[in-house]
């Protein structure tokens, strides 16, 4: 495997006997003179990717009147911060944005930390029944998420913790895939370093954790990542779960508020925009990262 | 989803290795693989430590109710919770649930229709990949917007967009001499509305896949195409759709799994959490087949009729996987 590589800068071209500075400009121009097509359609597939959140942020400062008006005002007559606050007067807004760092934060960590230890031991522990415990691990990857929820639900009534973070925190804690993927990259790794530490006398642990962990970062940046991503958007389970406003994360809040404002769009818009904000702040903040990591490791299904 | 899959990906993501350490001859790769397969540690205790936290919350919370949810679709679920083994009575019922039909069917056409997605990812990420081409960190940033953002955001968004009487959508039509319609509450144009937004949300992570695809391919083939006279068009058929086959494989594979799981984005659009839901004309042109699980099983509390929905999509699912990786060997080109 090439894992170790996805991090890696990009290829450095090759650069062979050089023309004259004069002859290369010229030949850059050139080339970029044609590109103008590229740089058009690229644009427009811009526009429309981006218009659609733009006009949210910008409906979500209109009033309701003039976000109905006929022809429709592009910018704000006047900047109107008061649907945010109906947002923070119709929802538990505060709560629900604790809610949603701290699961997303607790499961992050946990993942981190449980995948990295079990794909150690996948990618580099000998011991009777590990192909078997693996291929458990690889069943669960392959059974959509949906075939989890009722039995998950149960767990969570048996154990008296609906509407409780630890139901939204707990079973998103584990992943067979976060496993999957760090083995992967553990198994990519050069073992001299592991070798002579484990000749010195350290413990599996001891090389897992001062000598691997610290040389798997970029996988684990990958999976936080994915897992960042995934905690914080996700609808169905913390519908399932926690059905008290307070209790919920803010994907299950901006559904009540739907609920509750279903043609106050201004309303909508500046909910769905606190709601999205952080993630689009760390991914703007991260984004090489964050498009490396999910390109490197396909999105889960 | 496939190991092949996941493999495939994290080969076909990422970039070449840099040019330094490439150097390594087939022998000692050999060599190091070897190793590998000797294992570091033999301290066997160490290793089911290690997996001990991981693999018993994956027994608890995923691997046991999987069996459990097969079980419970073929029971049934009394009024006071036991459950009473009734065979295969849930998969009858289905077959004979127009319900189940039309959301299965909406499922798939939400499938094929965001797949149609796939095309212009290509051609941007073709386009992103040109020669001396300036502001691809720009252009990658802002296609990977919706990608980023939450689908019930998006969701949201997306029905304020389509509102048929002062939408934005429908006054920028009215504009150009069009009718608009209502976007999300009209039966017949329900399924591609949807399936617009999911490819508006798709286009960006499929590129970004395709682009790492079409990074990996060596400028010398190129270079070896035109001098054998081969125009632009002519190499993008003769060198870039062979090399990049795996990859658009991949890319097509994740879609089809991702696409059938399709939940929160459509909920939200047809108001299904309001009272909307209950009153929109397209509901049941829109509904998928995991929204309809949904609601068999934390609504109308039919939770063992829920287990059978799932378990069938669970089912369809791997079916198509394996159909396409059949059909690969029509196309893709592994060298």
């Amino acid at each position: 495997m090439t894992e170790t590589s996805a991090t890696a800068p990009r290829r450095t071209r090759p650069e062979g006997a050089r023309p004259p500075a004069a002859a290369r400009r010229a030949a850059r121009r050139n080339r970029e003179g044609r590109l103008w097509p590229a740089h058009v359609l690229l644009s427009l597939g811009a526009v429309v990717t981006v218009f659609p959140l733009l006009w949210q942020v910008l409906t979500s400062f209109k009033s309701f009147g003039e976000s109905t008006r006929v022809p429709p005002t592009f910018l704000p007559e006047h900047w109107d911060w008061s649907n945010y606050a109906t947002v923070f007067s119709s929802i538990p807004f505060t709560d629900q944005l604790l809610n949603t760092v701290l699961m997303t934060l607790l499961r992050t960590v946990a993942q981190l930390l449980l995948c990295s230890m079990a794909a150690y031991a996948f990618a580099r522990i000998a011991f009777p029944g590990r192909g078997a415990l693996f291929l458990g691990f690889l069943a669960v990857l392959m059974v959509p998420s949906q075939l989890f929820l009722l039995p998950q639900y149960q767990i969570m009534q048996d154990l008296g913790w609906l509407n409780s973070l630890q139901a939204l925190v707990v079973p998103g804690m584990f992943s067979a895939f976060g496993t999957f993927l760090l083995r992967q990259f553990f198994l990519g790794l050069p073992t001299e370093l592991e070798e002579a530490a484990r000749l010195d006398g350290a413990n599996p642990f001891t090389v897992f954790w001062r000598i691997a962990l610290p040389l798997a970062r970029p996988g684990l940046l990958a999976l936080g990542i994915l897992t960042f991503l995934w905690s914080w958007n996700d609808l169905m389970w913390p519908l399932v779960v926690n059905t008290d406003p307070s209790q919920m994360p803010l994907s299950a809040g901006l559904a009540t508020l739907q609920g509750a404002h279903l043609t106050e769009y201004p309303v909508l818009m500046a909910g769905s925009v606190l709601a999205t904000l952080p993630v689009i702040v760390v991914f703007v903040a991260m984004q090489r990262h964050f498009i490396q990591g999910i390109a490197f490791s396909g999105m889960k299904g | 989803m496939s190991v092949d899959v996941e493999a495939t990906a994290a080969a076909k993501a990422a970039p070449p290795p840099p040019s330094g350490g490439s150097g390594g001859s087939a022998s000692s790769q050999r060599a190091l693989r070897k190793r590998e397969r000797r294992f570091l540690h033999r301290d066997k205790w160490w290793g089911y430590a290690m997996i001990a936290p991981a693999g018993l919350g994956l027994a608890v919370f995923y691997l046991w109710p999987v069996l459990q949810t097969l079980y419970f679709s073929f029971t049934e679920w009394g009024p006071f919770g036991g459950t009473s083994w009734i065979g295969l009575e849930n998969y009858r019922t289905m077959l004979h649930d127009p319900e189940v039909w039309q959301s299965l069917g909406n499922s798939l056409i939400y499938t094929v229709l965001v797949l149609l997605g796939i095309p212009v990812s290509m051609v941007l990420a073709v386009l992103l990949n040109l020669k001396g081409m300036r502001g691809t960190g720009f252009y990658r940033t802002l296609y990977f917007l919706p990608v980023v953002t939450m689908p019930a955001a998006v969701a949201v968004v997306w029905r304020w967009l389509y509102n048929g009487d002062v939408g934005i959508l429908n006054q920028a039509l009215d504009a150009i001499g069009i009718d608009g319609t209502y976007w999300v509450s009209d039966p017949d144009v329900v399924r591609f509305a949807v399936a617009a937004v999911g490819v508006w949300m798709t286009v960006g992570y499929n590129m970004i896949l395709l682009l790492a695809g079409l990074q990996g391919i060596p400028q010398d083939y190129y270079e070896a195409a035109s001098l054998d006279g081969a125009g632009r068009v002519r190499q993008f058929f003769s060198v870039t759709m062979p090399l990049l086959s795996p990859t658009l494989f991949f890319t097509t594979v994740l879609s089809v799994i991702q696409s059938l799981q399709v939940f929160d984005l459509i909920y939200m659009i047809l108001g299904a959490n309001t009272s909307v839901g209950v009153t929109n004309p397209a509901y049941s042109e829109g509904q998928t087949i995991v929204m309809l699980f949904f609601q068999k099983s934390f609504y109308d509390n039919q939770r063992a009729y829920g287990a059978a929905i799932v378990c069938v999509l669970f089912v369809l699912i791997m079916a198509l996987t394996a159909l396409q990786f059949r059909l690969q060997k029509r196309w893709v080109h592994y060298d």
